[in-house]
C-alpha cells in the first residue's frame, strides 16, 4: 500500500448524473471531496453575441433555448426588458396569460427536476410518474403555441395569439382503436382552459403520490438531509436566488417583492426552508408546485371572465392584424417596416428580472437606439448556483455531489448560454 | 417603485458624497457611474452601509462600447454590476469604465461578494478585462485553448476557426472558418437620444 491517498477524479462531461455537459474535476481524499472545480462552457453557443446581430423580435426563440425546461419564463424576461425600453403597456389579458403560462412552466420545470433528482439519487420511479403529468402540460404548450418545447409564444407587446377555444384531440390509428381514443379525449372536449382546469384538479392528488414516494422515504432522507447545507448569509454572498435562497430560510420571491405580469392580483404563498440543506430545497420546490397550481386556477377563472386583446395595439411595435394589413395603407406600412427593419428601440439600458423556476432570471439590455440590441446580458440563476458547487461539495462524499447537482436544478442551456 | 428610487437616490447622494460620478434615473432604474479608483471602495460602502445594504451582487458583466451609436468617444471597456438589496428591496446598477483601452484592468470585487467570482471570469473570457486580485482568473465559457475575446465588437460573429474531424489524422482539427458572413437585417439607428424622461446622456 502506498501512502498517497489524494487523487483527482474527472466527472463528466458525459455522465448521466451531470444533467447535461458538466465536467467536474474533483480533488479527493479517499471518498471525500477536497475541491470541486466545475468546467462549464461545453454547451456555449454564443447566444449573447448572436442576439447582438438580430433585430429585437428575432431573439425571442433564442430565449427558449437557454433554459430548455422552462422556456416561456426565459421569453418573459426578454419581453419585459424590451417592453420596458419601448415604454409599452401590454393588455391585461396578456398579463394573465403570461402569469398562467409561467406557472405551467414552473410545474413543468419542477416535475422534470424532481424526476431527474430522484433518478440521480436512486428513486427510479419518480421520472415515470412525473413524465405522465408533464405530458399534459406539454400538450398545453403545444395547444397554445404549436410547439411542445420551444414555444416562442410571447411577443414584445403581449402574446402571439389568444388561447385556443378547442383542445386538440387524439385520432384513431392502427395502434389506438376508437374506444381507447374516446377515453383519451375525455378531458379534451372543451377549450384549453377546461383541459388545464381538469389538470389542476387532478394535480394535487398526483402531488400527494410524489410525497408518499419520497418525503418520508428513509433512503431519500439519508441521501438529502444535512447535505449541501448553506446558511442564509452564505446564500446571499453566493448570489443564490429562487428556491436555493428560500431553502436557506430567506423569504424572497420576485413575484411578491417586485411583482410583474399579474402576480400582484393573484394569491399564493412562498414556502421557506429552515436548514438550508438539499432536503429543505426539495420541500420548498415541492410546495411551489402546489402554489403554482393555485395561481393557475385563479388565472383560469379570470381569463374565462375577461375576454379581450392579447397584444398591444401600438403598431409601431407590434404587427397589425393580417386582415387590416390587406385593406389599410398605414397597417401595410407598419407591417413592412416591422418585418424588414424591425423596431428601433429608444436609447438606454434596462434590467428586467423575473422569478424563474430556478431563481432570478434577468435580462440586462443596452440599446443605442438601433433596431438591434447593443449588448444583451443574460443573468442565469444556475450560473451563480453552480459557482457555489465547490463550497457546497467540500467535505462531502462523492455520491453527495450527485445529490447537490440535483438539488441545484442545473440546466446547461442557461449556464453556458 | 419611484418613491423608493427617490429614497435610494437621496441616501446614495448623502452617503457617497463626492464619490458619486453620475447618478441616473432612467426607465425607473437607478444607475451609478464611478471612476475606476472609486470602484471597489464605493461597492464596499454600498454593501456595508446599513441604510443601503446591497447584500447581493446579482450580476456583473463586461460591455464593449467601441461600436456604440455613430461614433463612441469615451473609454472602450466597462464593467456593469447589478446589485440587489434583499433588506430594502431595491436595485442599483454600477458602471465603471476601465481607464486603459489596450489593457483593461479593474480591481476584483470577489472579496466583497463571492458571486463575483464566476462573473469576473466570464467578463475576462468574453471581453479580456483583467480583474486584479482575482485568485482564479481563467477562461470559463469558451473552449480550452481558445484565442481571442468573442464578445468584443471587433470579433466576427462567425469566429476565426472552426473544428472538424479529420479522418486522415484520426483526430479533431481546427481550420479557418468556411462560413461567409451574412447579415439578415442591416443595422439602422433611428432612435438615438430619447426626448422624454430619462435625461440620460453619454459623453
Amino acid at each position: 500500500m502506498t501512502d498517497i491517498r489524494n487523487h483527482t477524479l474527472n466527472f463528466g462531461p458525459q455522465h448521466p448524473a451531470a444533467h447535461g455537459v458538466l465536467r467536474l474535476i474533483l480533488e479527493m481524499d479517499g471518498e471525500v471531496i477536497e475541491r470541486a472545480d466545475p468546467h462549464i462552457g461545453l454547451l456555449h453557443r454564443g447566444t449573447e453575441k448572436l442576439i447582438e446581430s438580430r433585430v429585437w423580435a428575432q431573439s425571442v426563440p433564442y430565449m427558449d433555448r437557454l433554459d430548455y425546461v422552462s422556456m416561456l419564463c426565459n421569453e418573459h424576461a426578454y419581453c419585459l426588458a424590451a417592453e420596458k425600453l419601448l415604454g409599452i403597456e401590454i393588455p391585461e389579458r396578456a398579463r394573465y396569460i403570461r402569469a398562467m403560462m409561467d406557472e405551467v412552466t414552473r410545474i413543468l420545470n419542477h416535475l422534470l427536476w424532481i424526476g431527474c433528482h430522484g433518478l440521480d439519487v436512486g428513486a427510479m420511479t419518480m421520472t415515470l410518474y412525473t413524465f405522465r403529468e408533464r405530458e399534459d402540460l406539454m400538450d398545453v404548450y403545444e395547444a397554445v403555441s404549436g410547439a411542445r418545447m420551444h414555444a416562442a409564444y410571447y411577443r414584445i407587446g403581449g402574446v402571439s395569439r389568444d388561447l385556443p377555444d378547442r383542445m386538440p384531440q387524439y385520432e384513431t390509428s392502427p395502434w389506438k382503436n376508437a374506444a381507447q381514443v374516446r377515453k383519451m379525449n375525455e378531458n379534451r372536449q372543451g377549450s384549453l382552459l377546461d383541459f388545464l382546469e381538469d389538470f389542476t384538479e387532478r394535480f394535487p392528488k398526483h402531488h400527494a403520490e410524489y410525497h408518499t414516494l419520497l418525503t418520508d422515504n428513509r433512503v431519500w432522507k439519508q441521501r438529502l438531509v444535512n447535505i449541501g447545507v448553506v446558511s442564509p448569509e452564505r446564500a446571499k454572498q453566493l448570489g443564490f436566488t429562487g428556491a436555493m435562497l428560500r431553502g436557506s430560510g430567506v423569504e424572497w420571491d420576485l413575484r411578491k417583492k417586485q411583482p410583474y405580469a399579474a402576480y400582484d392580483k393573484v394569491d399564493f404563498d412562498i414556502p421557506v426552508g429552515v436548514n438550508g440543506d438539499c432536503y429543505d430545497r426539495y420541500l420548498v420546490r415541492m410546495e411551489e408546485m402546489l402554489q403554482s397550481n393555485r395561481v393557475i386556477r385563479q388565472c383560469i377563472a379570470w381569463l374565462r371572465a375577461n375576454p379581450g386583446p392579447v397584444m398591444s395595439d401600438d403598431h409601431k411595435v407590434t404587427p397589425p392584424p393580417k386582415a387590416e394589413m390587406k385593406s389599410n395603407m398605414e397597417a401595410l406600412i407598419h407591417h413592412f417596416k416591422l418585418f424588414s427593419e424591425g423596431v428601433c428601440v429608444p436609447e438606454g439600458e434596462v434590467y428586467a428580472a423575473i422569478e424563474h423556476p430556478k431563481g432570478e432570471f434577468g435580462i440586462y439590455a443596452i440599446s443605442d437606439g438601433a433596431n438591434k440590441p447593443y449588448r444583451l446580458k443574460i443573468r442565469a440563476p444556475g450560473f451563480a448556483h453552480l459557482a457555489a458547487m465547490d463550497e457546497m461539495a467540500r467535505g462531502h462524499m462523492l455520491a453527495d455531489v450527485v445529490t447537490i447537482i440535483g438539488s441545484q436544478d442545473i440546466v446547461f442551456g442557461e449556464i453556458d448560454r | 417603485m419611484s418613491a423608493q428610487s427617490e429614497t435610494l437616490r437621496q441616501r446614495l447622494e448623502t452617503r457617497l458624497a463626492g464619490r458619486v460620478g453620475r447618478l441616473v434615473l432612467a426607465f425607473g432604474e437607478l444607475g451609478l457611474e464611478v471612476a475606476a479608483a472609486d470602484y471597489e471602495p464605493t461597492l464596499r460602502v454600498l454593501r456595508d452601509a446599513p441604510e443601503l445594504a446591497f447584500d447581493q451582487l446579482i450580476d456583473l458583466c463586461g460591455v464593449d462600447y467601441s461600436a456604440y451609436g455613430d461614433g463612441w468617444q469615451g473609454r472602450r471597456f466597462a464593467v456593469v454590476a447589478h446589485l440587489l438589496s434583499l433588506t430594502h428591496n431595491w436595485r442599483l446598477r454600477v458602471r465603471v469604465f476601465a481607464p486603459d483601452d489596450d489593457f483593461p484592468r479593474l480591481p476584483s470585487v470577489t472579496p466583497l461578494w463571492a458571486s463575483a467570482n464566476w462573473c469576473e471570469r466570464e467578463a475576462f473570457d468574453l471581453f479580456g478585462i483583467v480583474f486584479e486580485g482575482h485568485e482564479d482568473l481563467r477562461r470559463i465559457l469558451t473552449d480550452y485553448g481558445f484565442v481571442g475575446h468573442p464578445l468584443r465588437k471587433d470579433f466576427p460573429l462567425a469566429g476565426h476557426v472552426e473544428m472538424r474531424y479529420d479522418p486522415e489524422e484520426g483526430r479533431v482539427v481546427y481550420q479557418p472558418v468556411s462560413i461567409t458572413p451574412r447579415e439578415t437585417a442591416p443595422r439602422v439607428r433611428r432612435n438615438a437620444r430619447q426626448e422624454t424622461g430619462s435625461g440620460e446622456t453619454h459623453d
